[in-house]
């Protein structure tokens, strides 16, 4: 059995996407800044792709630009928000300890340039409340940027209750909706959301395309400096095919997106009851207020990136934040902020499924699972000295 | 996966000589859980000849891969020579390692110099200490 369960990384694009792009290959090629009419087709084709966008989020056409994902459109967002703070002196910004790197790096950059950068906890359950926001923002803070969904372990953070905050307050509020997208509710008005990021290949889209929403009246300041193009905001030609699957595939994915959350949320509660069966596991991430697809388990006693090669021969793809995996010394940044230590951090695995799982697909993986973890604790001296009693077990 | 060669996932899928001997004549324990690698080797030693040999692995493939490599490297012969086992001899027979990665090989070497220590401490038999490097002198672990 071949199970594809790392939809958290990357997605398979739907049918309904790759047909939407395949016209803009190689029949409507036009450059939409072109004048004659093969550049105005395509022109046509992505205001309408940018009006199809902008109703998913609630927001206005004019409101869309697009980039070449979610690590850009992060980037932007929090570059121009510190550029209009630094204009006025303000020069603070609030986040969360267990952001996607593409918004810890930028704000690394900018504290080396001096601006002062608060990161809220996000407890065990991996959640932070409006209320933490409200506390830490300051005179001088110049955005708010917490992520609607974490990619890791999946929790999803109460965005309209900390966008009111925002709002009330007068402090720009961006959400990182990269999870989010596609798979969860999002209205940026009634949420009260200035700026927000999204990836298109994270709901079955195509690669290399995202779309930042921002807020009118609010001035981006450019990454990429060119033509014209997206209102003079970021420089480039089109990449028009992108444009058109995105579309597709975030309004086919908002169209079912009550029936697919039902569907999934309920394969998901099904892995987490089995995998919970795994003595000494302990489920990463609240149990409640997590993304439909997400499933995210420490197992002590063993690491993560022998877990994943027994796994893929056994034709299951997952990921793991073990240090082992990421490239660097530590364990995944979002395990250490939920409190894990780092001896329980590497020995974490992330399933993350999709409409397309079925319940025997679900039942394989939790029997693939306990067999790979039981093996490998077989061969563990951590875990011989766990069960001998010689050091503690931390989970229960 | 790419990641490693056919010799090391061999290795890692089937690893040679795992488990415990235990009337081990000499054990040693190598690594850290917090980096996330920990290397136990148990020795049985006969006439100055490692009769037997067994490991247990908390780490990565190639960890794994690099203890079973390493037993099989040692086994049946005498405690100098598996004294002289080194890293890149570990790396070479498993047709290489990814270089993040060759701190693993590293482990399966310091993992047999500690277990064959402690048959020489057990045993009253007189060492060169500066055969016997100390964990913290490889530096894969820097918290």
């Amino acid at each position: 059995m071949n199970i594809y369960a790392d939809n958290a990384a990357t997605t398979k694009m739907s049918r309904t996407a790759v047909d939407a792009m395949l016209p803009y290959l190689d029949q409507i090629y036009g450059n939409p800044s072109s004048l004659h009419s093969v550049g105005q087709r395509a022109n046509e084709a992505l205001a309408s792709a940018r009006g199809r966008v902008a109703a998913c989020l609630g927001c206005d056409a004019g409101e869309i630009i697009f980039t070449s994902g979610g690590s850009e459109a992060d980037n932007q967002a929090i570059i121009s928000a510190a550029r209009i703070g630094e204009r006025k002196g303000k020069k603070h910004i609030i986040s969360t300890a267990f952001e996607h790197h593409a918004v810890l790096h930028t704000l690394n950059k900018l504290e080396k340039e001096g601006f002062e950068v608060t990161l809220l906890d996000v407890h065990e359950n991996g959640l932070v409340t409006a209320r933490q926001v409200e506390e830490a923002i300051r005179e001088d803070t110049c955005l708010v940027t917490v992520m609607y969904a974490n990619n890791e372990i999946g929790t999803i953070q109460p965005i309209g209750e900390i966008g009111a905050v925002c709002r009330a307050k007068g402090v720009l509020f961006h959400t990182d909706a990269v999870q989010a997208a596609g798979h969860l509710h999002i209205d940026v008005k009634e949420q009260n959301i200035d700026m927000l990021s999204l990836s298109a290949h994270k709901f079955h889209g195509p690669k290399g395309i995202g779309a930042l929403y921002v807020k009118k009246g609010i001035a981006l300041t450019n990454l990429i400096e060119g033509g014209a193009q997206e209102r003079g905001k970021r420089a480039g030609t089109e990449n028009i095919p992108a444009i058109m699957g995105m579309a597709a595939a975030l309004e086919e994915a908002c169209g079912s997106i009550d029936e697919n959350a039902a569907k999934v949320s309920a394969l998901r509660d099904r892995l987490i009851a089995g995998l919970s069966e795994i003595p000494h596991g302990v489920l990463n991430g609240d149990a409640v207020k997590r993304l439909p697809g997400n499933v995210n388990f420490c197992f002590e006693g063993i690491e993560g990136e022998s877990l994943l090669l027994l796994l893929d021969d056994k034709g299951v793809c997952a990921s793991s934040g073990s240090a082992c995996t990421s490239g660097s010394l530590d364990p995944s940044h979002v395990l250490l902020a939920i409190g894990r230590p780092h001896e329980i951090a590497h020995g974490s695995l992330r399933l993350t499924i999709s409409e397309e799982t079925t319940q025997e697909e679900v039942d394989y993986l939790i029997g693939a699972v306990k067999e790979v973890v039981s093996y490998l604790r077989g061969m563990s001296p951590v875990w011989r000295d766990l069960e001998s009693g010689k050091s503690k077990f931390v989970t229960a | 996966m790419a990641l490693y060669s056919d010799k090391v996932m061999d290795h890692f899928r089937n690893p040679r000589n795992v488990g415990v001997i235990e009337d081990a004549d000499g054990v040693g324990e190598v690594g850290n859980a917090k980096c996330g690698d920990i290397m136990k080797i148990y020795l049985k030693i006969d006439n100055d000849i490692i009769s037997d040999v067994k490991f247990e692995t908390f780490g990565c493939g190639s960890a794994i891969a690099s203890s079973s490599m390493a037993t099989e490297l040692i086994k049946g012969r005498p405690v100098s020579e598996a004294l002289e086992l080194s890293n890149k001899a570990v790396a070479e027979a498993l047709d290489g390692l990814p270089a993040h990665k060759m701190h693993c090989s590293v482990l399966a070497e310091e993992a047999i110099k500690a277990a064959v220590k402690d048959y020489y401490d057990r045993n009253g038999i007189e060492y060169d200490h500066a055969q016997f490097p100390d964990c913290e002198s490889c530096g894969h672990c820097s918290v």
